[in-house]
């Protein structure tokens, strides 16, 4: 059908040949600035960054900012070390890191090495649904179920804490973790298996001594991308993990990360213009900052190790 | 480090270790199979009490019984529709200039990397993006086209991709074809590419497009109000949707509120089935038709 009609089209644009090429001219104009929506965004995001961001350091100093213990910016007598916030994001990220690394590794070398078909099928999908759930339903999940859950078993666990949003976040960021891995280690080519098992390896061996090192770079890769998720998460934090920014790495307390700072900001009604307004585009560059270098650093690693020949 | 074992001790511990890492495999199995079950039936039980026609065509309340979310429901509809009114043009026509039209140049591959890099970008920083360039330059307000803007240039990058891998699928052969019989490269693309790729890009919106239904921390941001009393009644209008009043919802401290937010939580997740399964159904009618 397809064919046909490019004929019959074709057919008629010939009688005004000089229309068509404007046409054509026209047509791949807009198609090129569509492509360039993407690079003025880009573009968009580090200049507002940067210029706000400029704004708020020229009242406060940076070594304050980076160095500071103490985050209090909407007090009267405000301070502005964003050390807490970062202690906050690191603290969320370790737990849930600490969930899906081991758990998201030990899934990826079941699929790709052990699993049946049958359980594949089971597997697979049940990822994918975890990967479709809005991270505010992870949120709430953390809040009214983890979190009484936990507080059972530990008493001293404050009602929002590290710990629960940590670990909610690990489940977010499991299948994440889980398909790249498994695509790393489905990429070792079949001659390394056949190669370890005919010496006579058992399959434990061949897994562990073989394949999971030859896949190393590409599993490291999904493990910074996991990283970044983590940090840039804002939901589950926002809602489980608190408003209360805390200097500490106590997981059972309520702490505070830098997207639901930036959330609490935005919520309350600041003026335009304010140290505090710009306080959230300082913080959103540092986390900016922060998720690019663990993007870059994934895909640099990502494309060594395609171009890698075992 | 491989060590080749061959006394009987060994063997055995080999085998046990063998046996250990099946149950291992097993129980990680369960482990994500029970969480998503969990998941579930918790918030099923939460919400499905307060599920009611009432409930769907109130407006928010200060009595947690008689709030419902209309506006909620009928806000995420707008914005994802003016969302994929802005994002699929400019997602699908850069898809076709970088697949069918670019040169392979430094150009180029800068647009790649872009895209790759923006799909990393955390969506809060979308929404500071939203917020200073939509609603304060362009002083579009916190309003419903604000926020589509933000969240169409969020789903931009996936929309892209998507959009690439569709055009991908279709055979060079077709191409060679319409380019033989004088048609220009355009036309090509127009009458003969897009027709065939159609179903596995829409495939790929709708999965993008979800992700925008489910997105809550950018419209946070930019400034969704939770409290609506009427609905939209045009671009410029104030807005809410369905995952910011589920936020709000949650943060409260009465227990009737949460039962709400369960209960738009289980709105949203068939919402979110029924696109997939949209999604999943065109797939299928695709994949029947190049088996022919």
């Amino acid at each position: 059908m397809a064919y046909a009609r490019a004929v019959v089209r074709v057919g008629v644009e010939k009688r005004n040949r000089w229309r068509v090429r404007l046409e054509e001219r026209i047509v791949r104009t807009l198609l090129f600035l569509c492509a360039l929506v993407g690079i003025v965004t880009t573009f968009a995001i580090v200049l507002i960054l940067a210029t706000e961001s400029v704004g708020f350091f020229e009242q406060v100093s940076l070594v304050e900012f980076l160095t500071g213990t103490v985050w209090t910016p909407t007090f009267a007598n405000p301070s502005f070390g964003v050390l807490p916030l970062v202690t906050g994001t690191f603290l969320t990220t370790a737990i849930a890191m600490a969930v899906s690394g081991p758990v998201g590794l030990l899934t990826a070398i079941y699929l790709s090495e052990y699993a049946s078909p049958r359980v594949r099928r089971v597997v697979k999908p049940t990822l994918e649904v975890l990967a479709g759930i809005p991270t505010v339903v992870y949120g709430y999940f953390a809040l009214t179920f983890l979190t009484p859950l936990l507080q059972r078993f530990i008493p001293a666990l404050e009602g929002f804490n590290a710990l629960s949003a940590g670990l909610v976040m690990g489940i977010m960021i499991l299948p994440t973790v889980a398909s790249l891995s498994e695509d790393a280690l489905y990429a070792v080519p079949n001659s390394l298996r056949y190669a370890s098992l005919a010496l006579g390896a058992t399959r434990f061996q061949t897994v562990w001594g073989v394949v999971v090192p030859a896949a190393m770079s590409g599993i490291s890769a999904s493990f910074l991308l996991g990283i970044s998720r983590a940090v840039g998460e804002t939901m589950i934090v926002a809602i489980a993990a608190g408003q209360q920014p805390t200097f500490t790495f106590n997981p059972l307390r309520a702490i505070e990360t830098m997207t639901a700072f930036i959330v609490r900001i935005t919520m309350g009604d600041i003026p335009h213009g304010t140290v505090e307004y710009r306080t959230i585009f300082a913080v959103g560059l540092l986390l900016f900052v922060i998720t690019l270098a663990l993007n870059l650093a994934s895909e640099a690693i990502r494309q060594r190790y395609k171009g890698a020949r075992l | 480090m491989i060590r080749i074992e061959s006394r009987p001790e060994w063997r055995r511990r080999e085998h046990r270790r063998e046996q250990l890492f099946q149950l291992v495999g097993a129980a990680i199995v369960l482990f994500a199979l029970t969480t998503l079950t969990v998941l579930l039936v918790k918030i099923f039980l939460d919400g499905y009490t307060r599920l009611s026609p009432e409930f769907l065509s109130n407006f928010p309340s200060r009595r947690p019984d008689e709030a419902g979310i209309k506006a909620a429901l009928v806000g995420s509809f707008y914005l994802l529709l003016l969302t994929a009114a802005l994002a699929i043009p400019i997602g699908v026509g850069a898809a076709i200039y970088l697949e069918e039209f670019a040169k392979r140049n430094w150009f180029t591959r800068l647009v790649e990397i872009n895209i790759t890099n923006l799909a990393g970008v955390p969506s809060i920083i979308y929404g500071l993006l939203g917020l200073q360039v939509f609603v304060r330059t362009l002083s579009m307000d916190r309003s419903l086209l604000a926020g589509a803007c933000t969240m169409a240039l969020l789903a931009l990058p996936v929309i892209i991709t998507a959009a690439r891998e569709g055009l991908r699928t279709v055979p060079n052969s077709l191409r060679y074809g319409s380019l033989a019989l004088g048609a220009t490269q355009w036309q090509t693309v127009r009458y003969t590419v897009l027709p065939v790729a159609l179903p596995a890009i829409l495939t790929g919106i709708i999965l993008s497009l979800s992700r925008v239904v489910g997105e809550t921390a950018p419209l946070l941001v930019i400034g969704a109000v939770v409290y609506i009393s009427k609905l939209p009644d045009g671009l410029c209008s104030p807005f809410t949707v369905l995952p910011v009043q589920i936020y709000d919802w949650t943060t409260r401290p009465q227990k009737a509120f949460q039962e709400n937010a369960a209960a738009g939580i289980i709105v949203l997740l068939m919402l979110l089935l029924a696109m997939n399964a949209a999604a999943i159904y065109l797939r299928n009618r695709y994949q029947k038709r190049l088996a022919l």
